[in-house]
């Protein structure tokens, strides 16, 4: 898994990182203090996330996924799909393919839809990242609304699709 | 408030004795989940560091009086939309935006506009949108896209009024220098 986005952020990085210290060497070294301790800040929800997830890639792996979501249909398949994006932590790049495949095998429109929506919008695996600078309250609902609200994107989808 | 020191890792202390907990009753689970984790870790530290080189030179860089104007409570609709911006343009998983959120609460970005930010960085990337119309379809891309848009902006308004404006100040007094 990836991500060809990651060399242009290294590749960003470095050459303002440069430029940085060409114009002013104690700015530079007070940006690398400040970048350690945003690290520090998110180090141990972090810590959590990613045993979370690894809990999750073990008991759920995209296999199970890709079966279940392939097999719902109707507001069964709806709502198994919107669980299945809400826990789930794949990168679009991965998921995209992944939802033709499912398509193509006679999988809902409105439920590709839903899940992709959930998968990008709501996040429970890093809920304690997001609560670790948002806290509980506003965590809970912007994952609450971002997850009723891709039930109206899959049904939007799904009926301009028929068009 | 603030919680400091080894209590801030309770949360972990837990996950792991969940871990250790499998790794005891069925060894063969346990090891899959130790070793995906550590190609996690492996994997995670090879893609923040940048991330957070880029958000420190950008703090220490960028004048605060600037980003407010663009970006502030009185920004207004040209303020949505360069958050907006800022999220669609941007590449990498939603948890890479979470250190970005922070150093634009620090600036003194509205807390609307950083859950623009969010949803935009979370939904609306290009990078992403060309690469959704390319295995799906423009129609269905392009509807997801829109769609997202209009979500985006839904969530953010009800979110300023969901949060007490008391917590809202809790949240920023956080980042705020």
């Amino acid at each position: 898994m990836k991500d060809p986005s990651i060399p242009i952020f290294y590749g960003l990085a470095l050459t303002w990182l440069f430029v940085s210290f060409r114009k002013d060497k104690e700015k530079t070294i007070q940006a690398l203090r400040r970048a350690y301790r945003s690290f520090l800040f998110i180090l141990p929800p972090f810590a959590v996330v990613i045993l979370l997830i690894s809990l999750l890639l073990v008991f759920l792996p995209e296999k199970t996924i890709v079966t279940l979501i392939g097999e719902g249909s109707g507001f069964v398949g709806y709502f198994i799909a919107s669980i299945a994006g809400s826990i789930t932590l794949i990168p679009g790049f991965v998921a995209f393919p992944m939802a033709k495949m499912l398509l193509e095998n006679g999988a809902g429109i409105a439920q590709m839809a839903v899940f992709i929506s959930t998968l990008m919008m709501v996040g429970i695996v890093t809920a304690p990242l997001e609560t670790q600078y948002f806290r509980f309250r506003a965590t809970l609902w912007r994952n609450l609304l971002a997850y009723f609200y891709a039930f109206v994107i899959g049904y939007i989808v799904s009926i301009v699709a028929r068009w | 408030m603030e919680k400091r020191g080894v209590s801030q890792y309770y949360g972990f202390f837990i996950t792991l004795a969940v871990c250790l907990g499998i790794t005891a009753y069925a060894p063969s689970w346990g090891i899959k989940v130790f070793t995906v984790a550590f190609r996690n870790t492996l994997f995670m530290l090879g893609v923040i560091p940048p991330i957070f080189i880029l958000v420190g030179l950008f703090d220490v860089w960028i004048p605060r009086e600037r980003v407010i104007k663009r970006l502030g409570d009185a920004s207004g609709w040209l303020g949505i939309m360069v958050a907006i911006a800022l999220g669609a343009f941007a590449a990498g998983p939603l948890y890479a935006a979470f250190p970005v959120a922070e150093v634009l609460l620090k600036k003194g970005v509205s807390l609307r506009n950083v859950w623009v930010f969010l949803g935009a960085w979370s939904t609306m990337k290009i990078p992403m949108l060309l690469f959704e119309a390319q295995s799906l379809g423009a129609r269905f891309a392009l509807t997801r896209y829109a769609m997202s848009f209009v979500g985006v902006l839904v969530i953010a308004f009800l979110l300023e009024r969901l949060i007490s404006l008391e917590e809202q100040n809790e949240i920023r007094a956080r980042f705020s220098l």
